[in-house]
């Protein structure tokens, strides 16, 4: 059940894709935001980083090249634009089949994809001519407070490197010269100075003592965490600092304020190397002289009191780091576990319900009070666990809708029409194993929508509407539900030509008696498509029953509503968890039914007026129209019909119906057990559960139940009904 | 030779439940273990191999709305199992239970995913070794069922008894096909 690394690599290459994307998508409105080109650029680096690792060289190799492009944007020297957005885009999804690929153990990728990796480096290249350099000046330290000062970075093109190696390094088995011949292996040293101002003399002088310091200036290819890799084993021993070629002047500042040395010794070091010139000295040191009284001085500080920038622009810099610093510590508060055992804790809170109803149960027969009174308090407690661990499973739906923000601006492109995508309720939590089986109904309903619901932007400014046409992808709760709709303000479904297809496909015959709301659910039949044109993205008459489908198969429902010029709504309801509810037990017959407890209304008696009916019928309940199912009849039970029977009003959606009963049986805690795939596709059960008894009875699936019921009554039933009432009533 | 046990020790030989019992599983290449049973008044055989456990006839659920092959649904320590009446589907009439019933679970395979399936049988009566020089392809015809249920006929003291092709009696698909159209 572990995972390989390599699979950890690709979850985390796609966790920093997807950023990598949203950041891009957004970068396009707001082109100067550097918080977004550095989040651009830190998932290329680290995906770059890490494939080095795992040695996947394609990975490596096409993600250096997009990374040196994106350093350049980050140093002003590219600026953002659509052209170079699309490139990037293009080469997210392709450093995501790289590192598929690589994962998967391939020793290339295909032919395809090397064809993509060859046209995307060219697109790459181009913003990178006449630029040798840039490889050399990978890793600069993303600091905002650096960037504010772009204008003030030293001229040498070297890396500085500042050692102070601690008295004891030697008694802890190391050996400062090892680790200078290894950075060797990194590049060329231009200079190396020793600092041995520290000797003692010659009588104090302890041999097993290090005295020295280093100040070394190299070249070299290889970034930062490479260099600090070299110094990983005596970074606890070691005072290091790391300035890259170009580096903020101020860092020097920094680096030299930090150092035990005197300043004036370590300047001219600095000046002897060609680290810094005597200008860019001078200017280090004033800013060091500055605030010489306070050795700790902050950074910001040091700025403001040399005036080089105000108040309020430090403040918003150090603002955001100590954000960025409040959103790590979040960060590491959630721990990442694996699906899997999630299911299983699941799985056994599930038994735990169950067994539990069995001890109730058993209490309840001895009918022993202090023995009542404990399980009484442990199943308090077992539904208070159940309720926590079903939350572990709970995620919020933005991610997935924030998905489709590329979607909607690929598509749109595609199309040529000018689309927005606004999201709201991304905070609405449902479980992961309903999330992850929604995408991609989603995203035939949001393809559906723009290819066909929103109009060319000419139509559009024809009809009086703004030229730019608007999806919405929305989320709530809803009574024990979830309701995920996807809107657009386009020209609505035609009744005519549905109608019209509706009959040539046969679905309908002509002189059916339908409403408005029955016409537009006929986009869901199997084989349905009135789409003048097909395309590449819709139109080939299987998307719609395949969303329904794959609805039901989660004991959802969708529905459709539509208003012709304004555009139209596909709401989906899907039940906000797969493994556990409360339940309502009813008997029927000698069997026992769980009706999840949450689309319970009330129940009332059934009048031995209302019972002459059949299976079907309707009663007055309260001056309102109730179509009723008797499930006696519908389960061919029997027909002995009891002394008494009830009515369990439901409601799904906007329709209530009642279901005649023999028995109430009072509520439950259950779980839902999978019912396997040959039971899955019987219309009215929705899965099974495990009473406290052990024995199993079947859940029922209430939205097809209800749709039972209210389609036999039709309209014109219920207006017949409707009269019948009000003669009842008076 | 071979282990086989008379109908009238069988019951009192066989567990309620045969779990994990490594000596049923094929020893050589020559014959494989069969688990027979009666169902409406004829013996059927399945390879052993694919045989979970077998328990007495439990109280079953009915499944309101469900082709009649589909006696219901059991318990099987925490898991909801579907049992099929393999009378109906062998299209053979329903057998009232007795106390010699049996449900034998066995595991199908469908898309990579294990199923338990139980099948109602009136009785066990044996597990028996059928060399394979012992077993007869099933007749194209003549046969009182489907003839892609039938994986071979195995001779035993002059009788025949009809080894079954699990995979295609329990088909997963064809009878959740089966289910779903009833409710159309």
């Amino acid at each position: 059940m572990s995972e390989r690394p390599q699979d950890m690599f690709r979850e985390e290459a796609s966790e920093l894709l997807q950023g990598m994307e949203d950041a891009l998508l957004e970068i396009e409105n707001t082109p100067d935001d550097p918080d977004l080109i550095n989040a651009i650029f830190r998932a290329a680096h680290t995906i770059k980083g890490t494939g080095g690792v795992f040695g996947y060289d394609h990975v490596q190799a096409f993600t250096h090249v997009a990374e040196n492009v994106l350093d350049k944007v980050r140093d002003g020297d590219i600026s953002v634009d659509s052209n170079l957005v699309a490139l990037l885009l293009k080469c997210r999804d392709h450093i995501e089949q790289l590192v598929e690929s690589a994962v998967n153990d391939e020793e290339k990728p295909v032919d395809d994809v090397m064809v993509n990796d060859a046209e995307l480096l060219n697109g790459l290249r181009l913003y990178l001519e006449g630029d040798s350099t840039a490889s050399s000046e990978l890793s600069i330290a993303d600091d905002p407070v650096e960037q504010l000062n772009s204008a003030r970075y030293v001229e040498a093109d070297n890396w500085h490197i500042s050692l102070r190696f601690d008295a004891e390094v030697l008694q802890n088995g190391m050996d400062p010269l090892s680790f200078l011949r290894y950075l060797k292996k990194l590049g060329t040293l231009v200079s190396v100075s020793t600092l041995y101002d520290a000797l003692p003399d010659m009588v104090d002088l302890d041999p097993e003592l290090c005295y020295l310091g280093f100040e070394l200036d190299m070249q070299t290819d290889a970034d930062k965490e490479q260099i600090e890799q070299v110094f990983e084993f005596v970074a606890e021993l070691a005072q290091i600092h790391i300035l890259p070629p170009r580096a903020n002047i101020l860092r020097y500042a920094e680096m030299i304020n930090s150092l035990p040395d005197d300043e004036q010794r370590i300047g001219e070091i600095l000046l002897a190397s060609g680290a810094l010139t005597q200008r860019e000295l001078n200017e280090a040191l004033a800013n060091q002289n500055a605030d010489a009284d306070s050795q700790k001085s902050l950074l910001g500080d040091a700025l403001i009191e040399d005036n080089v920038v105000h108040k309020e622009i430090v403040d918003v810099a150090l603002e955001k780091q100590s954000k960025a610093k409040a959103r790590k510590a979040s960060e590491s508060r959630s721990l990442r576990v694996d699906a899997d055992k999630l299911d299983k804790l699941i799985n056994l809170v599930g038994e735990l319900v169950i067994s539990g109803a069995t001890t109730n149960l058993q209490a309840q027969r001895l009918n022993d009070e202090q023995l009542l009174e404990s399980t009484a308090q442990m199943s308090h407690l077992v539904e208070e666990i159940r309720d926590n661990a079903l939350t572990l499973r709970m995620v919020q739906i933005g991610e997935t809708f924030n998905r489709f923000q590329r979607v909607v601006r690929d598509v749109s492109k595609e199309l040529g029409k000018n689309i927005k995508l606004e999201i709201s309720g991304a905070d609405t939590e449902l479980d992961k194993t309903v999330v992850e089986k929604i995408g991609d109904p989603l995203m035939h309903l949001v393809r559906n929508s723009m290819d066909h619901g929103i109009e060319s932007a000419a139509e559009r400014l024809a009809a009086g509407k703004p030229e730019q046409g608007v999806l919405r992808l929305n989320a709530f709760h809803d009574s024990g539900s979830i309701v995920i709709e996807v809107s657009d303000d386009g020209k609505g479904l035609s009744k005519e030509r549905i109608l019209a297809k509706a009959m040539e496909k046969g679905l309908i015959e002509s002189g059916q008696n339908l409403t408005d709301k029955e016409i537009y659910r006929l986009i869901f039949e199997a084989g349905f498509s009135t789409a003048e044109q097909v395309t590449s993205l819709s139109g080939r008459g299987v998307g719609m029953d395949v969303v329904r489908r794959n609805i039901e198969a989660l004991r959802g429902a969708v529905d459709v509503d539509s208003t012709p010029g304004k555009g139209s709504t596909v709401s989906i309801r899907l039940p906000l968890t797969l493994a556990i509810i409360d339940g309502f037990l009813v008997g029927v017959g000698d069997a026992s039914y769980v009706i999840p407890l949450d689309m319970v209304i009330e129940c009332i008696e059934l009048d031995d007026e209302d019972r002459q009916g059949g299976d079907l019928g309707y009663i007055n309940l309260r001056g309102e129209i109730l179509p009723y199912l008797r499930l006696r009849d519908a389960f061919n039970e029997n027909h002995d019909y009891p002394a008494r029977e009830s009515i369990v009003v439901v409601q799904y959606g906007s329709q209530r119906a009642g279901f005649v009963v023999d028995e109430l049986l009072g509520e439950l805690q259950t779980v839902i057990k999978p019912i396997g795939k040959i039971l899955q596709g019987v219309k009215g059960i929705s899965g099974a559960t495990i009473l406290g008894t052990g024995d199993v009875a079947v859940i029922l699936d209430v939205y097809n139940l209800v749709q039972r019921t209210t389609a036999v009554m039709g309209d014109v039933g219920k207006q017949a009904a409707l009269k019948d009432a009000s003669v009842t009533l008076h | 030779m071979m282990n086989e046990i008379k109908n009238s020790e069988a019951e009192a030989q066989l567990p309620a439940t045969m779990e994990g019992d490594g000596d049923v599983y094929l020893q050589d290449n020559e014959s494989l273990k069969y688990l027979t049973f009666n169902v409406s008044g004829g013996i059927y055989g399945v390879a052993i191999s694919g045989v979970k456990e077998i328990t007495e006839y439990p109280s079953l659920t009915r499944v309101p709305m469900t082709p009649a092959f589909i006696r219901g649904v059991i318990n099987l320590r925490g898991n909801v199992v579907p049992v099929i009446d393999l009378a109906v589907r062998l299209g053979k009439a329903s057998q009232e239970a007795s106390n010699r019933s049996c449900v034998i679970i066995v595991e199908i395979e469908a898309d990579d995913e294990k199923t338990d399936i139980g099948i109602v049988v009136d009785a066990v009566t044996a597990v028996i070794d059928i060399p394979n020089e012992d077993i007869e392809v099933a007749p194209a015809f003549g046969a009182e069922i489907r003839s892609d249920f039938i994986s071979g006929m195995g001779k035993r003291n002059e009788k025949f008894v009809v080894l079954l092709e699990l995979e295609r009696v329990l088909s997963i698909d064809e009878l959740a096909e089966l289910t779903e159209s009833l409710g159309r």
